[in-house]
């Protein structure tokens, strides 16, 4: 689908030109089709924070409510350099991580763990699936007040939100990967004398692995949003207690830097993830990405 | 030992039944009062109309599979689970996608517990033989169709299989590909006489390869007949489609077959 324009933009040789000469034209149409999406990118990005830096100092719109670009960067630096209301930003940054990292990797062990356990036995899935469609049913941010009730301000009740939030999608998905794994596949292994174990772990839990990457990458967003709605709920820490202060003191510009802050967080997440896959995923054929 | 084993056949199916149970509870039967006896170092091929139950025979023998009544024997024993003396030959592609040609030929020995070491050795061994010892960190989305298959043979030979089940193995293969395909499998066979079943449509692939031929009936399938094949081996398989007794035995078979097809295509239209 990507290479449709280049297809279009490609010259047409007089007869008689070399290979080398066309290699060389198509890697300098690549090249710039690559410059032209940078540039275009840049564009959107200056175009969109100098219109809004604009309307605010025009006042079109109310820096009040809407701040501004260069006075949510002043509001990070400050942070940065001076610390926030509840102590060092970096401080605040770590908690909100700590609960979220830590419910993203009990969450997709545990959901990775039940998905392929039910996936590989018909009878316990066909007893649990009601269950599991049931509680997978309710809005997992309503739990949040229960947690904090039981579990306090601290981290446990965040981890435990976002450990609810990762666990289902998680699941979900290994489960799917395990059902959808090639059955003459199994049946190959099995004649080849694998054991129940041997086809589980050579075959069963590779074939999933797509799925449950493809899982992974929206539950550390689960995850983070599993901590930040906790900590709204009620914290002494992290983002989510930012954004709520900020809010309480009608600081526009301090929710925005926060939710700066956390989305920067979650893109490198997001970065580390999709190397790691790259990595495991080598076997598989190449495929177009998009562009980067 | 040939005239020992003569007496047990390697493979034998007496009066099997095999039924199906659909989740609406409504009873399907697949194969019927079926009878075949494959004698060790024998090769059987199968052929019958699509859909008669040609691959339910096989996953009979390797025990995947239960007759709903009657017996299955293999080198007169009874079948209890998935035997280790045989192999499997799938259709479709059935290798792991995410290991390495070699790891994909090393999984037998290693699932059934030989040292790391060892399976490498007879992994590349067998590479060898199949002639894809270049390949061997190659994926199999890296390789032809017909590569993909030989890696598939040296999967299953590597195991030394003394009864070699084949579910219309080359079907999906191009032509040229194909007869290349069965000089392969009629030299590794003849190597060590392993006792074959092989599920084909294709009469000829059936004639030029077997040395008997079981010729099923539509769905429920059950034997209709069986034609022995005496044809001179080492076979050409190149050559020999153009022997005059070649085309005889084609002949003498579809002439059976045909009434089968057509029956299983009028039940196919009435059904549709």
């Amino acid at each position: 689908m990507t290479d449709t324009p280049l297809e279009n933009m490609a010259p047409i040789f007089r007869a008689g030109t070399s290979d080398a000469e066309i290699e060389a034209a198509a890697l300098k149409a690549m090249q710039r089709r690559k410059q032209a999406v940078l540039f275009w990118r840049l564009v959107i990005l200056v175009g969109i924070l100098g219109a809004w830096e604009l309307a605010a100092n025009r006042l079109w719109i109310d820096p009040f409510f809407y701040s501004s670009p260069s006075g949510i960067v002043m509001r990070l630096y400050e942070w940065i350099t001076e610390g926030t209301a509840e102590g060092s930003l970096w401080f605040n940054l770590w908690v909100t991580m700590e609960e979220a990292l830590i419910g993203f990797f009990a969450g997709s062990i545990a959901g990775v763990l039940v998905g392929i356990g039910l996936g590989r036995n018909q009878f316990l899935s066909d007893i649990f699936s009601v269950y599991i469609k049931a509680i997978n049913s309710i809005p997992r941010v309503v739990l949040a007040p229960i947690f904090i009730m039981i579990m306090g301000l601290g981290l446990a009740s965040k981890v435990a939100l976002a450990f609810i939030m990762v666990f289902f999608v998680v699941f979900a998905n290994a489960f799917q990967g395990v059902r959808e794994a090639d059955r003459n596949m199994i049946a190959n292994a099995r004649i080849l004398g694998a054991s129940n174990w041997q086809v589980t772990r050579t075959v069963i839990v590779p074939s999933a692995m797509s799925w449950i990457f493809a899982s992974l990458h929206v539950s550390f967003g689960f995850a983070i949003i599993g901590a930040i709605v906790g900590e709204f709920v009620g914290a002494r820490f992290g983002i989510g207690q930012l954004i709520s202060i900020a809010k309480g003191t009608f600081d526009a510009a301090g929710m925005y830097a926060a939710i700066i802050l956390v989305m920067l967080v979650t893109l490198l997440a997001e970065m580390i993830m999709t190397m790691i896959e790259t990595r495991l995923a080598k076997w598989r054929p190449q495929q177009h990405t998009d562009m980067q | 030992m040939k005239e020992n084993a003569s007496q047990t056949p390697a493979i034998e199916l007496i009066n099997v039944s095999r039924r199906f149970v659909s989740p609406t509870g409504k009873s399907l039967t697949a194969l019927r009062d079926f009878n075949m006896v494959v004698e060790p170092g024998e090769f059987v091929a199968v052929v019958g109309p699509t859909g008669c139950g040609k691959s339910t025979t096989l996953n009979l023998v390797t025990g995947l599979a239960r007759p709903s009544a009657g017996e299955v024997r293999l080198m007169g024993g009874p079948v209890n689970g998935i035997d280790p003396r045989v192999g499997f030959v799938f259709q479709t592609d059935a290798l792991f996608p995410w290991r390495n040609v070699i790891d994909n030929v090393m999984a037998g020995p290693l699932f059934r517990g030989k040292s790391h070491a060892e399976a490498t050795r007879s992994a590349r061994d067998w590479l060898a033989r199949v002639g894809l010892s270049r390949f061997e960190q190659h994926y199999p989305h890296q390789l032809s169709g017909g590569m993909r298959k030989r890696v598939s043979l040296a999967q299953t030979f590597i195991n030394e299989p003394e009864i070699l089940l084949m579910d219309e193995p080359f079907s999906a293969l191009d032509v040229q590909t194909r007869t290349v395909m069965h000089e392969e499998l009629l030299r590794l066979w003849a190597e060590r006489k392993a006792s074959v079943i092989f599920v084909t449509h294709d009469l000829e692939e059936a004639v030029a390869l077997a040395d008997k031929v079981y010729v099923l009936t539509a769905g429920p399938a059950t034997v209709k007949s069986v034609y022995p094949i005496n044809l001179p081996r080492p076979r050409v398989v190149a050559d020999i489609r153009y022997e005059p007794r070649f085309i005889e035995y084609c002949r003498t078979i579809w002439e059976d077959l045909r009434d089968e097809v057509e029956m299983s295509y009028r039940r196919a239209s009435q059904a549709a």
